[in-house]
């Protein structure tokens, strides 16, 4: 029996507050003006794209007590610009990042139910959570969350949520003018929650929105993780973009599902790519190498170091070797507010392998750095990133991929132009849109409406 | 400084023109409005209807809408929730369908509701700065308190008690209600220190040294108080109004303060010109004595309007809205019943005792609306009171507020 062929998901990330965005182009152009993320909307729609994908962070990051200056600075807020982005597509998805720390389930759960109202049903939630103090310096409450409970927090979170969804049928809202019934429930809304992090009631002010709550996006990578992800995501924001990689993550997380009741294809695994586009593989590689180089300054190549080594680098020449001395083992004070120096947690044998390299292929620094902190998903001619994406997404290395373009807002055009057309010839990925909805797109059955409103019931965090 | 924007010819300028808003909410303010033959009560849920009546009102040069929001279900008592089935009770957040219309139009203000009490300021301070972005520098904010102890359980934060019209004079209340607007003001003053704490040009791209911001332009506000304290920077980059506006609706004592003290737009209920007058020296005076004596605070008079082609026809229509809502509707509002040419006597009057603009409250839409931008508005610019066209780019300047300095900015 042959495979079924599958069908390709492809999302648009704009590009975000970190390296891997070259700012420094001539053709890079503005991170908050509305205009770039309109402009970078509607072509990931124009391409078809099931979604555009929104990170989010609640403190500008620093490096040695100061503010990093290197990368791109400053964003505008998930919600508000989402909305607007709402005003000038019809059909692609809003996918936005929103912390479950240093937010309330009541205000979370409104802003989306209203973000899926006024899209006519296109919002989705990426639910991260953070626990820090530093973070919590801009928040009422500080730092009030100790690490090993903040995917406790992130799940009850979630949870609560998804009980205020439910708070309303969908068909409350009967607007009779001439009996002068407005509401078919006096109860519409009603809710209750009690538990450690959460212990709210009342009723929820939203009526049930087109899709019944947003889609979830996971970003997991934990044996914790992926088990939130299997209970409680439709989709999972991944790490792993390669084939073998990919294929072990994908069996493992799908292997989850059916534990929760759930089926294959209610969960998709989606890796974050990054992509290069030339006119053959060769071009194709020779402009990587560029953008590798603008990604990764001398100035930037130094800022990496320090977060392996956990301590002031800001002397040493990013054109000669590496340092010779060992990194500093601990609690990392260099630092704050980057997820990634959590990958550093054993930074001894990572030193000595990034030394063995830089000695065995005679790198500099700044050479090292570039070949260590990441390479390009996709690099080749239109025709080569198509069949590479269509062969991850045939051999369930993933269910298709979230691009991450390097340049603000046009850097998504070559794909868009070039490749999404490859892909529709093999009747890999659609020609148009045939839902209106995120779920649709997605390839998600709608929800059923919850049988009463106001039921705090039995809660397994699954989506029925 | 700033020279507000004029024109020459027969237009008047800011300082002598009148300002309008209209405050949009659900299908107009009376209870019964959503009932009418013309009311959309089925799609007040959706982007469509919204943007059709900013489109109704932007047609008229309105200056600006506000939009009513709330953190729990609407209720016809002030104090507890009710159970109605027979009024409009659900409601979108008010910012977001602000960032939803703002797009498509070209030059109306967006002021949405944000409940101070419960939500985070550092979250405020990015949502409308947003907003000023994705409407190019067209925003405000109505800073609005809540003391509602079913709204506080929504949260579970804080435990506010139980308030009702027999304890609301108690002088132990009142102090409650005073510590709400003193919260009410710290946080402006945190919003405004987010929205500075980007210098405006903070943004350098400087390829030679790598830097994409100058550090040394963005600034910790370092704000410490009885509420909150809040480090900045704001997540967000400086606002195109450099200061979005501030509003706030009052209706004496520490309300007053705290337009006085904080805002930037005030909305007051007077019943009479006479009122009106008294209200604005107060705030004046207040306005002194909090140090803002160079700053504009301007002051609308709130009316809720039932207005037709006739008088009666008017007060016919308020007597069938009150009937299908089984209610005589009074709210802290004064009631105008009557033509757009009767109103605009009143609001001349009320003008010329020193209110600056009005907020007009449409008692069902959008009957209510197509009245002010067909019949008020044509009357007004008639008698040289209201401007023809939007000839500002921003929600400021046609308030005739200059952009301001940042405050921490050394050059």
């Amino acid at each position: 029996m042959t495979k079924p062929i599958k069908q390709i998901h492809l999302a648009a990330h704009f590009p975000g507050v970190n390296n891997t965005t070259v700012w420094s182009d001539p053709t890079a152009g503005s991170h908050i003006e509305f205009s770039s993320f309109a402009q970078f909307a509607q072509t990931a729609e124009r391409g078809k794209f099931d979604f555009l994908f929104l990170a989010e962070g609640l403190r500008l990051r620093e490096q040695n007590g100061q503010i990093y200056d290197l990368d791109v600075v400053g964003r505008p807020d998930t919600f508000t610009v989402l909305a607007a982005l709402a005003a000038v597509t019809e059909r692609l998805g809003l996918t936005g990042t929103i912390n479950s720390t240093f937010n309330e389930p009541y205000e979370v759960a409104r802003q989306f139910a209203s973000l899926d109202h006024l899209s006519g049903g296109r919002a989705a939630w990426n639910v991260v959570t953070s626990w820090d103090a530093f973070t919590g310096e801009n928040f009422r409450r500080g730092g009030f969350l100790a690490e090993d409970q903040r995917y406790e927090r992130a799940k009850t979170f979630l949870q609560t949520t998804h009980e205020l969804f439910d708070s309303w049928r969908g068909d409350e809202v009967v607007a009779d003018k001439a009996a002068g019934v407005f509401l078919s429930d006096p109860n519409a809304g009603a809710f209750a929650h009690k538990d450690a992090h959460f212990d709210i009631h009342g009723r929820f002010n939203v009526p049930r929105s087109p899709q019944g709550r947003p889609v979830i996006f996971q970003a997991g990578d934990s044996d914790q993780g992926r088990d939130f992800a299997a209970s409680a995501a439709d989709a999972i924001f991944s790490r792993h973009s390669t084939l073998e990689a990919g294929q072990v993550f994908y069996a493992d997380v799908k292997g989850r599902l059916a534990r929760y009741g759930r089926h294959r294809d209610e969960l998709l695994i989606l890796p974050a790519a990054t992509f290069v586009i030339g006119d053959t593989d060769a071009e194709a590689a020779e402009i990587a190498h560029e953008v590798r180089l603008a990604q990764v300054s001398p100035q930037t190549a130094i800022k990496f170091l320090e977060q392996l080594w956990n301590r002031d680098l800001s002397d040493h020449d990013p054109d000669g070797p590496l340092p010779t001395m060992d990194p500093i083992v601990g609690e990392n004070t260099i630092s704050r507010g980057r997820a990634s120096v959590r990958m550093f947690r054993d930074p001894i044998p990572i030193a000595n392998q990034w030394r063995a390299k830089a000695e065995a292929e005679n790198l500099s620094t700044r050479e090292l750095i570039v070949e260590v902190t990441g390479r390009q998903s996709f690099i080749g001619s239109p025709r080569t990133v198509a069949a590479t994406i269509n062969d991850l997404v045939q051999a369930d290395a993933s269910d298709g991929f979230i691009l991450v373009p390097h340049i603000t807002p046009g850097g998504l055009d070559p794909f868009v132009e070039q490749v999404v057309p490859l892909l529709q010839e093999r009747g890999v990925f659609r020609a148009d849109y045939t839902g209106t909805t995120l779920r649709d797109h997605l390839g998600l059955a709608p929800l059923r409406a919850p049988r009463r409103s106001g039921a705090a019931g039995a809660s397994t965090g699954v989506a029925s | 400084m700033v020279v507000p924007a004029r024109k020459a010819g027969l237009m008047p300028d800011s300082s002598t023109r009148l300002h309008l808003a209209v405050a949009l909410d659900g299908a107009g303010w009376h209870p019964g409005a959503w009932r009418e033959a013309d009311a959309r009560a089925s799609e007040l849920f959706n982007a469509d209807y919204w943007a059709d009546l900013v489109s109704e009102a932007e047609s008229a040069s309105l200056d600006f809408v506000t939009i009513e929001d709330s953190l729990g279900v609407q209720s016809d008592d002030h104090f507890e929730p009710d159970y109605r089935t027979d009024r409009v009770r659900g409601r979108l957040d008010a910012v977001l369908i602000a960032a939803r219309i703002a797009p498509r139009t070209r030059g109306i203000g967006f002021v949405p509701t944000a409940i101070v009490t419960h939500t985070e300021p550092f979250h405020v301070s990015k949502s409308i700065a947003t907003l000023d972005f994705v409407s190019t520098g067209r925003a405000g904010v109505r800073v609005q308190i809540s003391a509602r102890h079913d709204v506080a359980a929504h949260f579970g934060r804080r435990e506010l008690p139980r308030l009702s019209a027999d304890v609301i004079t108690d002088p132990l209340v009142q102090q409650q209600v005073n510590e709400y607007f003193a919260e009410a003001a710290d946080y402006i003053e945190v919003l405004r220190r987010l929205w500075d704490s980007w210098e405006d040009d903070a943004e350098i791209r400087d390829v030679a040294t790598g830097r994409f911001i100058d550090r040394d332009k963005l600034h910790y506000i370092d704000f410490e108080g009885r509420w909150f304290s809040v480090k900045g920077p704001s997540i967000t980059p400086r606002p195109p109004q450099g200061q979005p506006i501030v509003a706030a609706l009052g209706h004496g004592g520490a309300s007053y303060e705290l337009i006085a003290g904080s805002a930037d737009v005030g909305f007051v209920t007077p019943r009479d010109a006479t009122e009106a007058a008294k209200i604005v020296s107060e705030i004046a005076a207040l306005q002194r004595a909090a140090g803002r004596r160079r700053d504009t605070v301007h002051v609308f008079g709130d009316l809720l309007v039932f207005l037709d082609r006739t008088a009666e026809a008017a007060q016919a229509r308020r007597y069938r809205l009150d009937d299908l809502a089984g209610v005589e509707y009074r709210s802290d509002a004064k009631n105008f019943v009557g033509t757009p040419a009767q109103l605009a006597d009143l609001l001349q009057e009320w003008h010329a005792a020193g209110l600056s603009g009005f907020r007009l409250r449409p008692a069902a839409l959008p009957h209510d609306l197509v009245q002010i931008t067909n019949g008020l508005v044509p009357e007004l610019r008639r008698r040289g009171l209201f401007h023809t066209e939007y000839d500002t780019d921003t929600l400021r300047v046609s308030l005739g507020l200059a952009r301001p300095a940042n405050r921490y900015a050394t050059a």
